[in-house]
């Protein structure tokens, strides 16, 4: 990956970064992440995981459902690596990766792979799961390589 | 509603960065200069379709161009995946007497408006909570995860890419309302312009545009009466599968299975004909994997077989489907798809300044990252 030239602001974030903004269905889940605990949402009824959280079960229609610790193993299946421009909450990161991993229980995330040089992430690759903490009282899930 | 509806007037204004005039100004516009072009009074228009991302209301469209009496309205959702939809919405108001004449416009200042990705707050609610707080913040980062993921799967390549990105530019160069009119580009350029989201370069990515455009519909038979050779709504289609969010779909089993892989097997089946007899197609290009992706979806290329389809050459004029003829959104205008149906319907009436020969059968997709649309007009033979 070449290195690309820099424009003068940029390395300050000029911006917080943005945070999520839980809903009915996503509470648990980040309130979980604040207390870096990664949770997947599972029907009561079937049994299926799924990501991101709903109301619903769309394969039995239950509207019961659980929250499971996540083993926290997952696979790289994407990623990206992002260049100006780019929101000013994030100019101190250029270039920063985002990926999407597949966990061990079947759904997939977005996140970010920590401490990887961007030139070094590929398809498949092991990582477990870590956290940000990014406010009082918010974290977010991200990725390291085993 | 097979053939009972057609496009019968199409109108824009020019495109710019910046435009200079407010978007409703600019919409109204587009929709004289289509009324115009189809010989239709704007005292006979009696149904609007319109974007759901639409600024400027039915009520403003209808007291600025004194239309009397409307009794159809409705507007499509998703974005860059609502032109097409529009477009079905109006022929299936006129197939049902809904209404006889309908108009459909978009008109976006999105080249000196600002970028919406860029306004977002510092909460990120809805699906943003998912992808916004990692820093996956733009439309190009989103379609990126899907183009990383399809050259993991199938083995696409940059050169593909830029076989898409060079095809239409080499269209613009016929076409004087292109941005890019003038502007010629080679892979090797394409190749060494600078990454906006690896592995997507700045010429994958779309053109900002202000700009508005329109088109009339009305019933098949009253068309033949109108001064225009008629494009008829040969059929129409929507889709998007289980699991979607807007944009950043990738908790679908396999999310290369993209929402116009399900509008396609309605398309098909609406229209009663296959990719087979498509003579030139223009496919929403908001970003070059969207046209890999799409290619597939609608049955042009197997599957993964999109890259090598476009490295063929086979999207240029005198390949085996000549595709986004005008220069496409990624070089004549970036209008939400908007200026894709307007050349289809150029190809149909055969007034295309890339002209397909003996063209008499056009498809027209909308976004495809998106929940979407697609369209096939004919010829009235």
């Amino acid at each position: 990956m070449s290195e690309q030239p820099r424009p003068k602001d940029a390395g300050r974030a000029t911006a917080p970064r943005p945070i999520p903004d839980p809903d009915a269905a996503s509470a648990p889940f980040w309130e979980a992440a604040a207390r870096h605990e990664l949770l997947v949402q599972r029907c009561a009824g079937c049994g299926e995981f799924r990501h991101p959280p709903r109301p619903m079960c769309p394969r039995c229609s239950s509207f019961e459902h659980t929250w499971e610790r996540a083993s926290g193993r997952a696979r790289v299946w994407s990623w990206v690596v992002a260049h100006n421009p780019v929101l000013p909450a994030f100019a101190d990161r250029v270039p920063y990766n985002v990926v999407v991993v597949e966990l061990d229980e079947g759904v997939r995330m977005i996140g970010n792979l920590l401490d990887v040089p961007v030139d070094q992430i590929s398809d498949g690759m092991k990582v477990v799961v870590d956290f940000e903490d990014v406010e009082d009282g918010v974290a977010l899930p991200a990725w390291r390589c085993v | 509603m097979r053939d009972r509806a057609a496009i019968v007037g199409i109108g824009q204004t020019e495109f710019a960065k910046d435009i200079g005039r407010p978007e409703q100004r600019i919409a109204l516009e587009a929709i004289s200069a289509a009324l115009d072009d189809s010989g239709v009074g704007a005292h006979e228009v009696d149904g609007l379709v319109k974007f759901s991302l639409e600024n400027t209301m039915e009520v403003d469209i209808a007291r600025n161009l004194g239309m009397q009496n409307l009794r159809f309205f409705a507007d499509v959702a998703y974005g860059g995946g609502a032109g097409c939809g529009a477009v079905g919405h109006a022929a299936m108001a006129v197939a049902s007497g809904q209404a006889e004449v309908v108009v459909v416009w978009r008109a976006r200042n999105r080249g000196s408006g600002g970028r919406p990705w860029a306004k977002k707050g510092n909460r990120a609610g809805g699906e943003m909570q998912w992808f916004l707080p990692f820093g996956l913040s733009r439309p190009v980062d989103q379609i990126a995860m899907l183009a990383r993921r399809h050259m993991i799967e199938y083995g696409s390549t940059s050169e593909q890419l830029g076989a898409v990105a060079v095809a239409f530019r080499e269209h613009a160069q016929q076409n004087p309302a292109a941005l890019m009119h003038g502007r010629p580009m080679t892979l090797e350029d394409y190749l060494a312009s600078r990454w906006i989201s690896e592995p997507l370069r700045l010429f994958d990515c779309c053109l900002e545009t202000d700009g508005a455009l329109a088109v009339v519909v009305t019933s098949a038979e009253r068309a033949r009466d109108l001064r225009r050779p008629a494009a008829l709504v040969r059929g129409y289609a929507q889709g998007t599968g289980s699991e979607h969010l807007v944009m950043a779909n990738y908790f679908t089993r396999d999310p290369l299975d993209s929402p116009g892989h399900h509008a396609a097997r309605d398309l098909w089946r609406n229209a009663g004909i296959g990719p087979d007899e498509i003579d030139s197609a223009q496919m929403y290009d908001a970003f070059t994997p969207l046209i890999l992706i799409s290619l597939e979806a609608f049955g042009f290329a197997k599957p993964g077989e999109g890259g090598p389809f476009a490295a063929e050459g086979n999207l240029r004029l005198g390949g085996a489907l000549p595709t986004n003829t005008s220069g496409g959104g990624l070089s004549e205008a970036y209008v939400h798809g908007m200026n894709l149906i307007l050349e289809g319907a150029r190809q149909i009436r055969g007034d295309s300044v890339n002209q397909v020969a003996g063209c008499e059968t056009v498809m027209v997709s909308s976004g495809n990252g998106v929940p979407t649309s697609a369209l096939v007009l004919r010829k009235d033979t």
